[in-house]
């Protein structure tokens, strides 16, 4: 796999000007982003999330180009983008959940038109890309629709499939699940997940963790302008949480089952018909505690629960 | 071809402007009758005196015609400027970086007004006809003068205005400011530069170049010496002027964006 987006040191700091007393200002620096490095590779799906303020956007920022970086530097999609904006242009798709990229007064399909002819999308092209995701992403009903009345879920997927009529390497969603509903949100999050499996790679950024657990294979967690912690979901959760839940429903309520090997609390719902067995990952397992369950009780449902992906990065921040 | 780009991005404009017809009637109107109040304005003060710094009426009403026109056209093609700092603030200046083309030909081409031609209407109606009644020894280049005049003068402050917009780059609420520079150079440009101190007269010359958008190339095409005794051929200097200044504009706007992408919003 080769490397899409390279971040070398990035480093980004703002001057931010003080009253202090009549007239007279101080200036302070404030480091948005502090030396962040990483790669993602081609057909990643990575997300990058913090709390606000924690250096997302402005990371964002750099790889587009929009914001030059006070040192450091980015490699995307082989090009600088401080250099050479205006050419990456053409090989990103950028979604802003709070702006719009749509002309607000024209018809969906005549803004979707426009920027065939400012991407320079040859038409056959266009074509196919456009009927896909007219039908993936069920536009069909608004295309002929002004924009300023189109619903803002209606909006974002219009929002999305206007960033994707070039056929972008790269697609960078900056919030791009924000203010919509559940189904809005869903049928989005299906359709990225399908775009990412057919190699469109993926940086977005979220205060959704649904939309992470559903999308991303890789996660970035930055706060302070540093990034806390890099990697797949799976082993972020097995490296930060050492407790997993095993949850069991029995076929008739019993006393709390204390004294099972590894198990370290328990707690009862129903009168103990249904039982929470919270174990150390590293003590045991959920099959040698599901196999000791049986000899002790008659089981009708078990299911392992994992912690939340919000307790996950609250510990991180912890750490 | 990129000019086909912006050709498309401008015929969207014009109909979606022209599908609410009343709206567009009204607008192209009011911005006729704005344009006509300056001309009011300039026969009032001639019912008070036979000449204004040493011009007749249908001399400085030639001046008014070339500016107007001028400015009309500017105000067109670049006006939209003065939306800079809401896209400033929005961050929807981010989304136009974005896109593979020029900022500025976006931000210009990106919100084009119209009903703005009813300015331009107004001051060409005034400029044909105190042309056609005005006593010129007309010869082809005098022609032609007159014919670029009111180009040049649209390339000429549609400089001043990427300049002065340029401001908000670094102050957001720059606007009124760059209003000042570019609605000013209109009303400065309209009057012969004989009825400024001579202070004024330096700036508008030289600094900002309003007087080689309509004072010197009147005083070509009515064959006057300049009163201030500037050489006669200045009248034919002003679109190596506008070259020079539609240069430096463009300087100017690559560096505000750059300082842009230096800060941040």
């Amino acid at each position: 796999m080769s490397a899409l987006i390279v971040a070398d040191r990035l480093r980004r700091s703002f001057h931010v000007s003080h009253r202090a007393g009549f007239l007279r200002r101080r200036r302070t620096e404030v480091v948005a982003v502090d030396a962040v490095s990483f790669t993602v590779d081609r057909g990643e799906a990575v997300g990058y999330v913090g709390p606000n303020g924690a250096g997302k956007s402005t990371t964002i920022k750099m790889l587009t180009g929009i914001l030059t970086p006070s040192s450091g530097g980015a490699t995307v999609c082989g090009l600088d983008p401080a250099k050479q904006r205006r050419a990456l242009a053409s090989r990103i798709g950028v979604v802003f959940g709070q702006r719009s990229q749509l002309w607000w007064d024209l018809p969906l399909a005549e803004s979707f038109e426009l920027l065939r002819s400012i991407y320079r999308v040859p038409r056959e092209r266009y074509r196919e890309r456009l009927a896909e995701c007219v039908e993936l992403l069920e536009l069909t009903p608004f295309l002929a629709t002004p924009v300023r009345q189109l619903s803002l879920g209606q909006r974002m997927r219009g929002e999305v499939t206007a960033a994707l009529l070039h056929d972008p390497e790269l697609l960078v969603l900056d919030e791009p699940t924000i203010g919509l509903d559940l189904e809005s949100k869903e049928r989005l999050r299906t359709f990225l997940a399908d775009l990412n499996r057919r190699g469109t790679t993926l940086l977005l950024t979220t205060h959704d963790l649904d939309d992470i657990e559903r999308l991303c294979g890789r996660l970035m967690v930055i706060d302070h302008g540093r990034v806390l912690a890099d990697g797949p979901l799976s082993e972020l959760r097995a490296e930060v949480v050492t407790e997993r839940t095993l949850v069991v429903d029995l076929t008739e309520p019993r006393p709390p089952l204390t004294g099972l090997p590894g198990v370290r609390e328990v707690r009862t719902e129903l009168d103990g018909l249904r039982q929470h067995l919270v174990f150390g990952r590293s003590d045991t397992t959920a099959a040698a505690l599901i196999s000791a369950l049986v000899g002790r009780v008659a089981v009708h449902d078990v299911s392992v629960a994992e912690p939340g992906i919000e307790e996950l990065i609250r510990r991180l921040y912890a750490r | 071809m990129a000019d086909r780009v912006y050709l498309s991005i401008l015929g969207s404009r014009f109909r979606s402007q022209l599908s609410y017809r009343t709206s567009f009637l009204l607008d192209f109107v009011a911005q006729m009758l704005g344009q006509a109040g300056e001309l009011i304005v300039i026969l009032v003060l001639f019912g008070r005196a036979t000449e204004l710094g040493g011009f007749a009426v249908h001399e400085v009403l030639i001046m008014y015609g070339i500016a107007g026109v001028g400015f009309g056209l500017a105000d067109l093609f670049v006006g939209q400027l003065d939306e800079l700092p809401r896209l400033i603030r929005t961050g929807q200046l981010d989304v136009l970086l974005l896109r593979p083309l020029s900022t500025l030909a976006q931000v210009v081409t990106g919100d084009i007004q119209l009903r703005r031609v009813g300015r331009i209407a107004a001051a060409l109606g005034v400029l044909v006809y105190v042309l056609s009644t005005s006593d010129i020894a007309w010869s082809a280049p005098k022609l032609l003068l007159a014919i670029t005049a009111p180009l040049v003068g649209a390339v000429l402050f549609g400089s001043i205005w990427v300049v002065a917009c340029s401001i908000c780059f670094w102050i957001v609420d720059g606007r009124e400011l760059a209003n000042a520079v570019t609605y000013g150079s209109n009303m400065f440009s309209s009057y012969p530069i004989t009825v400024y101190p001579p202070w004024l007269r330096r700036v508008l010359a030289f600094v900002i170049p309003g007087a080689f958008i309509a004072y010197y190339p009147a005083l070509a095409l009515l064959d006057r010496p300049d009163p201030l005794g500037a050489p006669a051929f200045l009248g034919w200097c002003s679109p190596l002027i506008a070259l020079v200044a539609a240069g430096v504009a463009g300087l100017v706007w690559r560096f505000a964006v750059r300082h842009y992408q230096g800060t941040g919003s």
